[in-house]
């Protein structure tokens, strides 16, 4: 998994969250390279209608052909189905750094903890945000709206 | 084996309704419901895109063909989503009948022995759960809110509820389930379940309504006009 493309792939940052790479967000799953220069890179979508992954692809053949790799194929694929459950650690912790709040554990409901002050007192004011992925909240104690990312 | 024409009918509900939620953009309420209805109708046009071009394999045609190539006697989708929806609560009765039969579709359908199917309804039903979500809590904020809110959501409820039974045409099976989980919303926004007579529908035979072929030509008059055009 450590190979020259891989690395190449997995630096690439996530266009609408750019503090977090898609390895980071555990979008990027395979990257295979032969010796003719060919590269095959899996991705897979956080959600299906998700208009990242267009601009992902593209930023994939231009990164991996500009390192000198003759023909590079993106496949998108959607089994086994994306979850919150693959992002890293270091990608949570980037993420509260830049103001959203990471999603916990699927089927746990935790309280969401503000991104800008670390209160628990905060509640959803809508299930759905500025993208597919995310949710509005609003802090009770700072009284600052945020984004959190949805746990799926 | 899967049949295009099944796949096509999973595929243009979602799409249709896609559309039909696309027209409260820069219409909803407020703020957070403008997002909210654009975001589930941006899920239900990428499990639209998946299924079509599932579908497309089958019948050697590209994903945008057949979303933008085919007359509305070639649509499958149910009757329920290609009406309009310009009324809030129908908006909302609507999708409480549509995804919490999609729920429990896709639910089953990821055990499907077809592994594409069985990989787009593993995506589509996370996203789903929250459509469902989000049309139980507003059913049950505006049933269970002043007399005008209650007496408008049942109005919703009993205009959309004779589409539903066109959704179970071929798999019965999902009926219980699905009528439980509506039941239980209905019940909690002190609603009434309909009793009216279901209305015989023909979309997956490519029989419409006429609000189908007004609703075609906004979605592909762009690509019809300018065959092949990109941005």
């Amino acid at each position: 998994m450590t190979t020259a493309a891989w690395k190449i792939a997995a630096d690439l940052p996530d266009p609408e969250l750019p503090v977090v790479t898609i390895a980071d967000l555990g979008i990027l799953r395979e990257v295979t390279e032969d010796d003719q220069g060919r590269v095959h890179v899996q991705i897979t979508p956080t959600y299906s209608g998700c208009p990242a992954m267009e601009t992902i692809s593209a930023d994939l053949v231009e990164a991996l052909t500009q390192a000198g790799y003759q023909r590079v194929d993106v496949e998108f694929v959607l089994s086994p189905a994306w979850t919150t459950d693959w992002m890293t650690e270091e990608a949570k912790a980037k993420l509260e750094a830049y103001g959203v709040a990471p999603p916990g554990p699927v089927a746990l409901a935790l309280s969401v903890k503000c991104p800008q002050c670390g209160s628990l007192d905060t509640r959803e004011s809508s299930r759905f945000g500025s993208t597919a992925c995310k949710s509005l909240w609003v802090c009770r104690a700072c009284r600052e709206p945020f984004d959190h990312f949805k746990a799926i | 084996m899967t049949s295009a024409d099944y796949v096509l009918g999973l595929a243009d509900d979602a799409l249709v309704s896609a559309q039909r939620m696309g027209w409260w953009i820069s219409r909803a309420p407020q703020l957070e419901e403008d997002l909210a209805l654009a975001n589930i109708g941006l899920d239900q046009l990428g499990q639209a895109r998946s299924l079509l071009s599932y579908a497309g394999t089958m019948l050697d045609r590209t994903e945008d063909d057949l979303a933008y190539l085919r007359d509305d006697r070639e649509f499958r989708n149910v009757w329920l989503v290609e009406r309009p929806q310009t009324d809030f609560g129908v908006t909302m009765a609507r999708l409480l009948l549509f995804s919490a039969w999609q729920r429990e579709l896709y639910a089953a359908l990821v055990t499907s022995s077809d592994a594409t199917l069985a990989g787009i309804a593993g995506k589509a039903v996370k996203e789903v759960a929250y459509h469902l979500d989000h049309a139980s809590q507003w059913v049950i904020r505006l049933g269970d809110g002043t007399d005008e809110s209650h007496s408008r959501m049942q109005a919703a409820l009993d205009a959309e509820w004779p589409y539903l039974d066109e959704l179970f045409e071929g798999a019965p099976e999902l009926r219980p389930a699905v009528l439980a989980r509506i039941e239980q919303v209905v019940a909690e926004a002190t609603l009434a379940v309909p009793e009216v007579a279901p209305v015989v529908g023909g979309g997956r035979h490519g029989l419409h309504t006429e609000h189908l072929g007004y609703l075609l030509a906004e979605m592909q008059h762009l690509h019809r006009s300018h065959p092949g055009a990109t941005w």
